[in-house]
């Protein structure tokens, strides 16, 4: 790069429009990524759900119950591999704001339908053999400063009792970044034997695992025919059309999101093309020097181009940079408000593109401006 | 030790530094809008130092206004949320629950404790008897009219003297549900966001068919995106135990009587309840969601105001860097240097405002427009509307009077300090 000097003169010129303008972008960048991020969050569920997993609720609505009985008719029906049944606890931790889901689980079969949640052996082992016992998600762990052999209570708002007395047994993890880490599992046997004898026997919903995904639709209406006209009609979904029916409910929110991103894009990148146009305004004595003694009009567009794209790459790199430091700090910040909050390779990638291509748009207005460029008018000025 | 010292000795300096910072900002903004008064150099100076740069002051403007307008919309999405919850709540009613449950949701009064509500002091009592309703809440799912997908509508068992129990809320089109049959009325809202919840359409949930004989405003409260039928029957459907409901609300004859019939209710060995005032009740099912937007969007706000400031300064310092000989030969004049930053502050400010107001212009159309998410409370959609309040505007044209000032400030010394000697002989 023979110009190198020269385009590293220019940039330097002025160090506080420098400074000022990688900031902008800076700053639009981290907010895209955290927009995106934020985004995501709304939308989760339909990127964490197995593509051979159903859910089965009771039609009626996802708060009444089905009864346990259920399990081996559904199993009979062919094309299911594994089913296991959860029920919503939803108890709080001494405080009515630390929420987060706890679970009531059939040990048996919880790691064949949920694989992804990794628990290791030797924990799980001692989770099976202790009736109070527990496993909870990492981030949950953390939140609480929760640690393995912890003995922890938790105050049910649903099944009566007072505080519920249970023990850390296992500490689980996702296998992806974004599976959720914040569930809390306990057994059966022992919600069974606290609740009262009306509330026995219901499972809140049934998990299953088909053979083969393309099975789905015919499992699901034989296991809703199976049950129809029965007391507990069931409503049978995949899991990724039930985690989507989740996301259609926050309605608005994510479009919302998105608008407000495009807002703030669209202001910073007029304010950052604004700089470059000034930059270049102020030099138009020097480039129709550079003219004069016989650079051509191409090597001046070059000229301009390639000063505003090294302030876009930098600019980009500082925010998404940023981005990737600071968000795992405010997941944490944002726990029990938002499920988890990750970066998305490929928001980083997006946003590198973006910036290049904002970088390049910004500097071709001025850029062919200064192309276009009469000499003598432009010597004349100041 | 000596690091918990020099953590300290850091917070100290860091807190006057903002403290500083902040005395500097609110002067800064005093100073620039008396400056026409108290300064020397003529307002008409920074029209037409404006006017030479108008496209880089649009951005400035443009920029400003986007990280206001953005500011106050998330502001008003928040207090839009609350406001919706908190309209639900009656000051002068009082909410029953059974001891410990956080929600509605999750309650369970039994019959005797409701007869001990009707019975204790302070409840208010009309021809029909005490103004007490005992319901029944679940969450039934009805297809959206805009995505035409289930989502869940919460669907209230009462008692048919509601309407005296929650007198805001109105039946405006059709008749109330006669007790023991099989018909709805339903929230305003929930009848213009649900399909088949219109007037003498019947829908079929939780094995019945059910015909909409009613629909009701309940002031823009949360109750405005229910359903409402006899708690009776609901409880049947739900396959619920007799007798038992989820919360019991009662009319008191006035807001004082809260107390008396509170202690009355609780001190009673044969019940199990927690008593609240109904309005403390919904503005603390606010409070998630209120946190969540407020967090979100005030941190988008900060962010986006940096980015607005760097372009403020950027504008700013072009027009000092541009008018560089300018400046030195007002100095050479006899313009003193606290004159020419008080007319760069002016500039500065002028901006903001335009920007500021323009941002709050733009947004204002929001406001009362409707939006609909999940409450995480109960499960259930909630519509609720943007509320933009003339306080949230001032806040914003204020924010913006701060993003003029940081931006203007530095530019502004910069331009009084420069010696007029060394300024003049430039070019």
């Amino acid at each position: 790069m023979k110009f190198r000097r020269l385009i590293l003169a220019n940039l330097f010129r002025k160090k506080i429009r420098l400074l000022l303008t990688i900031g902008s972008f800076a700053v639009a960048l981290f907010l895209f990524a955290f927009l995106s991020v934020v985004r995501d969050a709304f939308g989760r569920g339909a990127d964490v759900a197995g593509a051979d997993r159903m859910f089965i609720i009771n039609r009626t609505s996802i708060i009444n119950p089905i009864p346990l009985s259920y399990r081996d008719k559904i199993l009979r029906i062919p094309g299911v591999k594994v089913i296991t049944h959860d029920n919503w606890f939803g108890g709080v931790y001494q405080d009515e704001n630390n929420r987060f889901p706890q679970f009531v689980i059939d040990p048996e079969n919880q790691r064949q339908v949920f694989p992804e949640l990794i628990v290791p052996d030797d924990q799980w082992n001692a989770f099976l053999k202790d009736r109070q016992g527990a496993v909870v998600g990492a981030r949950t762990a953390e939140r609480f400063h929760w640690k393995i052999g912890d003995r922890i209570p938790i105050k049910s708002t649903i099944w009566g009792k007072g505080n519920w007395e249970f023990n850390i047994d296992a500490i689980y993890h996702g296998k992806r970044p974004q599976d959720d880490e914040t569930q809390f599992w306990f057994q059966w046997d022992y919600f069974q034997e606290s609740v009262l004898d009306r509330q026995k026997g219901n499972v809140g919903w049934y998990v299953l695992r088909l053979n083969s995904p393309d099975d789905a639709v015919r499992v699901a209406k034989s296991i809703d025919d199976e049950f129809s006209n029965s007391p507990y009609e069931t409503k049978t979904e995949t899991e990724s059309a039930f985690a989507a029916g989740w996301v259609k409910q926050f309605g608005n929110i994510r479009l919302l999101i998105l608008s407000i991103g495009l807002i703030v894009f669209l202001t910073l990148l007029l304010v950052t093309g604004n700089t470059m146009a000034i930059s270049v305004r102020e030099r138009t004595g020097e480039l129709a020097v550079f003219k004069a003694i016989g650079f051509s009009d191409r090597a001046v567009l070059f000229f301009v181009l390639s000063e505003s794209l090294v302030i876009a790459l930098v600019g980009g790199l500082i925010g998404l940079g940023l981005a990737v430091l600071a968000i795992p700090v405010l997941a944490k910040g944002m726990t029990g408000l938002l499920p988890t909050l990750f970066l998305k390779p490929s928001v980083l990638v997006s946003g590198l593109i973006i910036a290049i291509l904002v970088g390049l748009a910004s500097g071709l207005l001025p850029g062919i401006g200064a192309m276009r460029l009469r000499i003598v008018t432009a010597l004349r000025r100041v | 030790m000596v690091i918990k010292l020099l953590f300290g000795i850091v917070l100290t300096v860091l807190a006057i530094g903002a403290l500083l910072l902040m005395l500097a900002v609110l002067g800064g903004i005093l100073a620039g809008v008396l400056a026409p008064f108290v300064g020397s150099v003529p307002v008409s100076y920074n029209f037409r130092s404006i006017k030479s740069r108008w496209n880089s002051t649009i951005v400035a403007i443009l920029g400003i206004a986007g990280t206001v307008g953005v500011f106050v919309a998330m502001l008003s999405l928040a207090r839009g949320f609350k406001a919706t919850l908190v309209a639900s709540g009656s000051p002068g009613n009082a909410l029953i629950l059974r001891a410990g449950s956080p929600t509605e949701m999750m309650g369970g009064v039994t019959l005797d404790a409701v007869r001990i509500v009707q019975d204790a002091p302070g409840v208010a009592r009309d021809a029909s008897g005490p103004l007490v309703t005992q319901e029944v809440v679940g969450v039934m799912p009805f297809p959206l009219i805009s995505t035409n997908t289930d989502a869940n509508v919460q669907v209230r068992g009462v008692s048919p003297n509601v309407l005296r129990v929650r007198t805001f809320v109105r039946v405006t089109e059709g008749r109330m549900f006669q007790p023991g049959l099989s018909e709805l009325i339903v929230g305003k809202n929930a009848s213009k966001t649900y399909s088949g919840l219109t007037l003498n359409n019947t829908v079929a949930f939780g094995g019945g068919h059910w015909q909409v004989v009613g629909v009701f405003d309940a002031g823009g409260s949360s109750f405005d995106s229910e359903v409402w039928c006899d708690g009776k029957l609901l409880n049947e459907l739900l396959k619920r135990p007799d007798n038992v409901f989820q919360s019991v609300t009662a009319r008191l004859t006035s807001p004082e009587a809260f107390q008396q019939f509170k202690d009355s209710v609780t001190a009673d060995p044969r019940t199990n309840v927690d008593v609240t005032r109904e309005i403390d009740y919904y503005a603390k099912q606010s409070t998630v969601m209120t946190k969540l937007i407020t967090i979100l969007g005030g941190f988008v706000a900060a962010i986006m105001a940096i980015g607005a400031v760097f372009g403020a300064l950027n504008t700013m310092y072009s027009a000092v860097a541009e008018r560089g000989r300018e400046i030195a030969t007002m100095r050479a004049l006899g313009f003193s240097s606290t004159n020419v930053i008080l007319s760069f502050l002016f500039e500065a400010l002028l901006i903001a405002l335009v920007g500021g107001i323009i941002g709050c212009l733009a947004v204002l159309p929001l406001n009362g427009l409707t939006t609909q998410t999940m409450n995480f409370q109960t499960f259930s959609s909630l519509a609720f509307a943007f509320k933009i309040t003339f306080d949230l505007l001032l806040m914003g044209v204020f924010f913006a009077l701060v993003m003029g000032i940081l931006g203007g400030m530095l530019p502004a010394i910069r331009a009084a300090v420069r010696p007029v000697a060394v300024a003049l002989r430039e070019l």
